[in-house]
């Protein structure tokens, strides 16, 4: 690509505009499979609960996102009374920004990465952790109570459920020997009896559970908490600045499945022998990833706040610790073939 | 102490949440219940109460005698009615107005009727694009009835033994 | 000048603009949020060094951890501004001595040999970052990095023995004992006749 461009431009233009087309190639994707998660999220919960979903605008109702982005759009931009403007509006940019950022690193097949640095598993981590920063504003700048408390619930929850995520990952790089993304997937080369969910079955619950709670996403879902403050924090927001947070929270979804299959279910390599590796695998283990995330939806009511923190910081970071124990103590005997 | 392990292994193993995601995935190809309404309609009940009309006897002549029992009765007094002794000495309504934005749609003024004259009949499917659309004259109720009389008719004859 | 260069100083702009806002907001919650933009800036000039171990583990733990839980406090002050200016003076003279201190610290550091040391970027690696930083703690540095790990832990322990009351002082139920509960403690299916009439 970069030898394209510079048929035109002087070198530095050249690398410059080919990273501007990765990165376009990359968020164009991404942005599209946001809006379509959320028809398939409309249609997954509306089949579990006897219903038919979103079937209208167009053929089965697969114009429903672009319509809803259009409605968005045009709709007005409420400012509330005494509410800080301007971080009012850096809210929003705050929480889409780290989303989409973070998938400079993600490998998507041999050697197909925007940015293959040797600390990406690190840099997804920070890149989620600061997520929570575009929740923290809005609600402290709405000037609004129930904005307020779904902000402080959402930190909370957060921060308490990162240490689980980041004791999960801790397991994998013990496995991988390696903090780059693309050498982990390569460490799982060799069928689906290679993939780390089975050395690391439990870790892999509790990432997934972890990953489902640091997306405030349904039944950790209290940051929005409809039946008892409102909206939580985007509930002073209309128009784009509320579709900015909800492509954020379907991005962020979509990135921590990504990240689950990369780490435990062999990103881009094919179970079988028979059929080649290649990133329809990854395709289509995300796009179950993301399925149970709707089904874990549809099935479960909200968790309450304390059960939230005592399974959090009582159940989850005990356990990973134990097996990361486990783990390390196993690689030491003459089973460690298992674990690599 | 068998039954703390026996919890435990419960809570670690997820058997209750693997629970209740196979029932929600049985409904995942269960059978839809949805019905797509312009198309599709559920069935109505003879006693659906919906617009309201005035009716007329056979002959032609209106049957409400302005006896004001529905007014009286109305709880969203949604019901306005004046009357005046017409060329013949019968009291009839001069003017007969349903407020259907105050409305509640109970059928108390259906029920007070001593001469069946203001019904509900079965549409729902009506609307108004101003708010004074949704105030219904004497004129526009009996033009109602006048051109649905038969399905009304049909409907309190079906339901005259339960009266 | 390469873009490196320009890089460096743009972000050590923004690093020092950022810091100076920290301590002259009004608003915390504004100097919680420059603290945070320094922390970023401060990143990225590490990141610029070749550290990127270092640079994201301080988005890691500072932005992502200690800043959420700094502006989680600060958030929830009512702070009157007025009441605090009016102590200014009082507390004047002893600023002014730490900070002359400082500045004394960093004529003392800049004066010896500190733009006499070599370019640390210039310095190539023969393993990635993460690695060298690993083997350099767990060698040259292991005994003070134990006693650091150990502080730490006795730190997180005093936490919660601080916060871990005798007895409960609420109402609440604890959801340990309530996901004990199963069906057969709470409902009773009771089989009866029924009763005839007399």
């Amino acid at each position: 690509m970069q030898d394209f461009f510079s048929q035109f431009f002087s070198p530095d233009v050249a690398l410059t505009l080919s990273y501007l087309l990765k990165i376009i190639l990359i968020v164009v994707p991404v942005m599209i499979s946001v809006a379509y998660l959320t028809y398939f999220e409309r249609r997954v919960i509306g089949f579990m609960q006897s219903r038919i979903g979103p079937n209208r605008v167009g053929y089965f109702g697969l114009l429903q996102p672009i319509a809803d982005a259009l409605k968005l759009m045009f709709k007005e931009i409420v400012l509330p009374s005494k509410s800080n403007n301007f971080l009012f509006f850096l809210a929003p940019l705050l929480s889409i920004a780290p989303a989409l950022a973070a998938w400079a690193v993600i490998p998507f097949d041999y050697e197909m990465a925007l940015a293959d640095i040797n600390a990406g598993l690190l840099y997804v981590l920070a890149m989620t952790s600061i997520a929570v920063y575009g929740v923290i504003i809005a609600g402290w700048a709405s000037n609004s109570k129930y904005a307020f408390l779904g902000s402080l619930r959402s930190a909370a929850q957060i921060v308490s459920y990162e240490i689980a995520m980041g004791f999960t990952l801790v397991g994998v790089l013990m496995c991988a020997n390696s903090l780059n993304l693309g050498d982990i997937v390569i460490a799982q080369e060799g069928g689906i009896s290679q993939w780390y969910c089975w050395p690391l079955f439990p870790l892999f619950v509790i990432y997934f559970i972890s990953a489902v709670a640091e997306t405030n996403r349904a039944p950790f879902d209290v940051a929005e908490g409809e039946s008892e403050i409102v909206a939580g924090f985007h509930v002073e927001y209309s128009g784009m600045a509320f579709a900015l947070f909800f492509l954020a929270e379907y991005a962020n979804m979509i990135l921590v499945s990504i990240l689950a299959v990369i780490m435990f279910l062999g990103g881009w390599l094919s179970p079988v022998s028979f059929i080649p590796d290649g990133i329809f695998w990854l395709i289509i283990k995300v796009a179950f990833v993301l399925f149970c995330f709707l089904w874990l939806r549809a099935t479960f009511p909200r968790y309450r706040y304390d059960q939230i923190m005592r399974l959090g910081w009582k159940v989850f970071i005990p356990l990973t610790l134990v097996w990361i124990i486990f783990v390390g103590a196993m690689m030491q005997t003459s089973y460690a073939g298992y674990f690599h | 102490m068998r039954k703390l392990i026996s919890n435990i292994s419960k809570s670690l193993s997820l058997y209750e949440l693997l629970k209740g995601m196979k029932l929600t995935l049985s409904y995942f190809f269960a059978k839809k219940v949805t019905i797509q309404y312009p198309e599709q309609k559920t069935p109505q009940s003879p006693r659906f109460r919906g617009l309201h009309a005035l009716r007329r006897y056979p002959n032609g002549e209106e049957r409400c005698i302005a006896c004001k029992l529905c007014e009286a009765v109305c709880p969203a007094m949604a019901i306005t009615i004046e009357s005046e002794l017409r060329e013949d000495n019968s009291r009839r309504t001069t003017r007969y107005d349903i407020d259907l934005t105050k409305c509640i749609f109970c059928g108390f003024c259906e029920e007070s009727c001593p001469v069946d004259s203001i019904v509900e009949t079965r549409i729902f499917e009506y609307h108004g694009e101003e708010r004074g659309d949704l105030l219904y004259t004497k004129d526009m109720l009996l033009d109602v009835g006048k051109k649905y009389e038969k399905q009304i008719a049909k409907d309190r004859q079906q339901e005259a033994k339960y009266r | 000048m390469i873009f490196t260069d320009y890089l460096f100083y743009l972000f050590s702009s923004i690093l020092v603009l950022a810091s100076l806002r920290v301590i002259t907001a009004n608003n915390p919650v504004y100097s919680a949020l420059s603290l945070v933009l320094a922390f970023f800036s401060a990143a990225g000039i590490w990141l610029l060094l070749h550290a990127e171990f270092l640079a994201i583990a301080l988005v890691l733990v500072y932005v992502g951890a200690v800043m959420v839980l700094f502006l989680f406090v600060v958030m929830m002050l009512d702070i009157n501004i007025e009441a605090l200016r009016q102590r200014f003076w009082s507390y004047f003279p002893v600023a002014l001595l730490i900070a002359l201190l400082f500045i004394f610290e960093i004529y003392l550091v800049v004066t010896d040999k500190f733009f006499s040391s070599s370019d640390p970027a210039g310095i190539p690696l023969e393993k990635s970052n993460t690695h060298s930083i690993g083997s350099v703690l767990y060698t040259d540095y292991l005994l003070p990095f134990q006693v650091a790990a150990v502080i730490l832990l006795v730190a997180i322990i005093s936490a919660i023995v601080l916060t871990m009351y005798g007895k409960k002082s609420h109402k609440a139920i604890d959801p340990k004992d309530q996901i004990k509960v199963n069906r057969n403690d709470r409902v009773r299916v009771v089989k009866m006749k029924s009763e005839k009439k007399k």
